[in-house]
């Protein structure tokens, strides 16, 4: 079996995120960056599948600038075969980026595509979905335990109030959460291994997509902050304060 | 302008983030419809016309939609797309799920997770876990936007009238099938409905603690929460986690007990109208968004609110 995973190059979950004075984005000059967490999950997800036997090989794909190769590379460390680049400097929105990968998917053919749930810098939590709309796939998204088959899928997703048991058809798409595997760090033979792995770069147009933004950003803004309130001597006047000044209890 | 509006509903009762979705679809013109696909769901759609506001509610009742799996609504919202400039639905796991195949199919960018809309095409949406907000400008022509159930106020349940229309269903995908689920049983209320939530971190040091927080929240009727730690560490279930990959709530009161204040934890919880920190450490960054902070012991601190809470 064959897995394709997508991953992205995304400012790391430890930075301060912070927005231009410009208003016209964040910064990421000079940022830290790294692979999105959730795709962490997914090449981990990936990697204990071809280790198990059950995958014999494992793709991984990124949409980005020259940089991302760094990410996949990361990818390799822990395990993947090999490496496609789709390289652009521009900002490629969801719907832009599932086309792209539908076009890498018609080429290398996975037997399952297994993404991250969502990428925690535009947290739209889209491609996936889209990806397995646009190819006529079925999906399973949140995935906690993935029962990989050659015909049948069985996937436990993680929703709102509990879990739930759903069997897709394959192929499919499958997004991650977070409780699915805890990342491995990848050891110094396999990040040297990593380097001679081969990543094969394209760009946007010789996969004939095209990538025109349809969401404008007028503006990035800081949200509304809140300011630190009181200290309080004890539960007292905690209690005073809930019943008389706030009169939320 | 005519907006639908994607109902989410166990078959019997509607459930409060479509509520949320139905006054952010009010801001860009009067003309709501709803879309309710169920199974055995005709008391669903009695209470799906009387949401306030609503003019018209499109019912099918098909066995194919008897669980909310997006490869069989997703063929159907697409179906009546084309009467309406404006598709919405709640930004959870429901929402999410379902929107994005329907944006693929009618070639539209979805706009995610908004918390307000200036005009009929320009919104607002966190990114970066609520870090940043950006207001976008769809160039769409058709608008399929997912609404974050906390930044709108619900539309009454009740007061309106509108016209039920029983519509065609459009078939068994055969990509997937719903085996079962496993919801947490709780006499609380659900976390993102409470209006006061109580939420434990790190500090609480092991879940049999959390009975600590339960019988506070049983004063006050509230919901019990964790923070990512807590969940990590096995205290309790994933469920309970408030933060950017949990829960976004919004109550009129948040009790953070034995939480530090990481950025993914205050991401789903600092838009609360009152938030309480209780914990040792006076210098964690949750004082910081705190109204009311008390520095000490939560194991002597947090009986003794409960005991005084009469």
């Amino acid at each position: 079996m064959k897995i394709l995973v997508p991953v992205k190059r995304v400012v790391d979950y430890n930075v301060k995120i912070r927005v231009k004075p410009d208003e016209s984005g964040v910064e990421t000059a000079n940022v830290k960056m790294s692979m999105n967490p959730f795709d962490e999950i997914s090449v981990e997800g990936a990697v204990r599948l071809k280790e198990s036997g059950t995958a014999n090989e494992v793709v991984i794909v990124s949409v980005g600038p020259q940089q991302s190769q760094e990410t996949i590379r990361t990818a390799l460390a822990m395990g993947a075969d090999r490496g496609v680049l789709v390289q652009t400097d521009e900002a490629v929105e969801p719907l832009a980026i599932a086309k792209l990968l539908k076009t890498v998917v018609e080429k290398e053919k996975p037997n399952v595509v297994i993404a991250g749930k969502q990428a925690i810098d535009d947290d739209s939590n889209q491609v996936g979905q889209l990806l397995a709309a646009m190819l006529g796939w079925s999906q399973a998204t949140n995935a906690s335990k993935i029962q990989l088959g050659e015909t049948e899928t069985e996937v436990v997703r993680e929703i709102d109030g509990g879990l739930e048991t759903v069997k897709v058809k394959m192929p499919a798409v499958i997004t991650v959460d977070l409780r699915l595997n805890e990342p491995r760090y990848a050891s110094l033979p396999n990040i040297m291994k990593a380097k001679k792995k081969p990543i094969d770069v394209m760009t946007p147009d010789d996969l004939e997509v095209d990538i025109t933004p349809r969401l404008k950003t007028l503006k990035v803004t800081e949200p509304p902050s809140r300011d630190g309130g009181e200290i309080l001597e004890n539960i007292d006047a905690l209690i005073e304060k809930l019943k008389n000044e706030a009169k939320v209890i | 302008m005519a907006s639908l509006v994607l109902v989410e509903h166990d078959n019997t009762e509607i459930k409060g983030a479509t509520l949320s979705a139905v006054t952010a679809a009010q801001k860009v013109g009067d003309d709501v419809h709803l879309l309710l696909a169920g199974s055995g769901s005709d008391m669903a759609a009695e209470a799906a016309a009387q949401i306030s506001g609503v003019t018209k509610v499109l019912h099918v009742d098909s066995p194919e939609y008897s669980a909310s799996l997006a490869e069989n609504i997703a063929p159907l919202i697409e179906k009546v797309a084309a009467d309406y400039t404006h598709i919405w639905a709640p930004a959870n796991t429901f929402g999410k799920n379902v929107m994005p195949r329907v944006s693929a199919v009618l070639d539209v960018q979805q706009i995610s997770d908004i918390s307000a809309v200036i005009d009929d095409k320009t919104f607002e949406r966190p990114i970066y876990a609520g870090n940043a907000i950006a207001t976008v400008e769809s160039v769409d022509t058709k608008k399929i936007i997912t609404v974050r159930a906390t930044a709108f106020d619900a539309a009454a349940a009740e007061g309106g009238s509108a016209e039920v229309v029983k519509i065609d269903a459009s078939g068994e995908s055969g990509l997937s099938s719903y085996l079962g689920s496993e919801l947490s049983k709780s006499e609380r209320p659900e976390l993102t409905a409470a209006d006061i939530i109580i939420s434990g971190g790190r500090g609480m040091q092991s879940g049999d603690n959390f009975a600590m927080l339960e019988k506070v929240a049983d004063k006050l009727e509230a919901a019990v929460g964790a923070s990512r730690a807590a969940v990590d560490a096995g205290f309790v279930p994933n469920d309970y986690q408030v933060g950017q990959t949990g829960k976004i709530v919004a109550p009129e009161l948040y009790i953070a007990v034995g939480i530090s204040g990481a950025i993914q934890h205050l991401a789903g919880m600092k838009d609360s109208k009152v938030i309480v920190a209780i914990n040792k450490d006076e210098e964690a960054p949750i004082f910081q968004v705190a109204d009311y902070g008390v520095v000490g012991d939560l194991f002597e601190l947090v009986p003794e609110l409960e005991q005084k809470l009469n």
